[in-house]
């Protein structure tokens, strides 16, 4: 059981079972699946402020939240050490493999490129422009867009909100410019 | 897709997750209970484990989707907006309610303009595609042992401040 549930998940697997947080929150508490406005009740709750935007009872509107977040944490903790794969190596497609060679990508073992995505990585221009400027821009842009992929491309496109429909297409936007113009200028 | 919600009204710029209604705040009351806690808690670690599993949080994947290269990542979306698309259909048809018998209302998104749709959205988008990881996987990657992801956190959290601050001044 152990050994199965630490291979890596099948999309057909993984996707039905995200998708079935969607009403278990409705049912627990009336909550909306999301994620992104955890970084809102963290400013709330640790940058003193008068902006209007995050003055609010943070811990009425924001517990339940926050503690989910705490829980994705955990679970991330979860699947890296008791769930852990064998092979270090996330199977992308042999295409994509040699795309991100060719932008000088050499180490494709863990979820995400060490060299980039570590506090060395972190001290070259690359690493920080990914990590720092990216942070930023998801902060800023789930907040402007009112929600994440979470909150748009799976709550709302599940209740048929064309607004979400919309911020899912902006997303792609966003996601294609970077990976094809800005990643190539700053690799 | 009679049912598109394509709101108009001018008050745009009303916040869909400040303005709260009664049933709402009603909800977040009993939400706070520690029973719901824990159940948000055990929701949310479920939720972590799955993304580090599926390796919905790993950069190649994200860089895959993008690229177009795999289904993975369309498979996982689309199976989730098709198994909870149901499942709302399910509890709206059913009228369902909570376990504390509150009814259940998702409050449609304000069209507005539509700017902060478009806008915020393709802002969005560049983050994930330079990150790649969304606010989800950023906290998974966390526990998982990506530490440096506490800075992409706190660079989030810099970026929604810096979203409170503008906003007045921003098209929505």
């Amino acid at each position: 059981m152990l050994e199965w549930l630490s291979q890596p998940w099948p999309w057909y697997v993984a996707g039905p079972l995200i998708g079935l947080i969607v009403p278990l929150l409705l049912l627990i508490g009336g909550k909306s699946f999301g994620v992104s406005a955890n970084l809102r009740h963290l400013c709330a709750a640790v940058l003193p402020t008068r902006v209007d935007f995050l003055r609010y009872d943070w811990k009425r509107q924001g517990l339940w939240n926050l503690t989910f977040a705490l829980g994705i944490l955990l679970g991330g903790f979860i699947a890296a050490t008791l769930l852990a794969s064998s092979d270090p190596y996330v199977q992308i497609s042999e295409a994509t493999r040699a795309d991100l060679a060719a932008l000088g990508i050499t180490d494709f073992r863990g979820l995400v490129p060490s060299e980039l995505f570590s506090w060395k990585g972190l001290m070259t221009l690359p690493g920080l422009v990914m990590v720092v400027l990216g942070g930023f821009l998801v902060g800023f842009g789930a907040r402007y867009a009112g929600g994440c992929t979470s909150g748009h491309a799976i709550t709302g496109l599940a209740a048929l909100q064309f607004p979400s429909l919309v911020a899912t297409i902006g997303f792609f936007i966003g996601g294609l410019i970077a990976t094809y113009l800005i990643l190539p200028l700053i690799l | 897709m009679a049912e598109l919600i394509r709101d108009t009204r001018p008050e745009a710029c009303i916040d869909i997750e400040q303005v709260a209604p009664d049933y709402e705040a009603q909800a977040q009351e009993t939400g706070n209970r520690p029973g719901s806690l824990l159940a948000y808690l055990l929701l949310g670690i479920f939720f972590g484990i799955v993304l580090i599993k599926s390796e919905v949080a790993s950069w190649f994947r994200i860089q895959e989707m993008f690229r177009f290269q795999s289904f993975h990542m369309y498979g996982v979306i689309g199976s989730a907006v098709v198994v909870a698309g149901l499942s709302v259909q399910l509890i709206k048809r059913l009228r369902l309610k909570t376990i504390h018998g509150e009814p259940i209302e998702i409050q449609p998104k304000i069209w507005g303009k539509g700017v902060r749709y478009w806008l915020g959205g393709i802002l969005f988008g560049l983050g994930w595609g330079l990150l790649g990881a969304c606010p989800g996987p950023m906290f998974a990657l966390l526990g998982s042992g990506v530490t440096v992801m506490v800075v992409a956190i706190a660079s989030a959290m810099l970026g929604t401040w810096a979203y409170a601050v503008l906003r007045p001044r921003l098209p929505h």
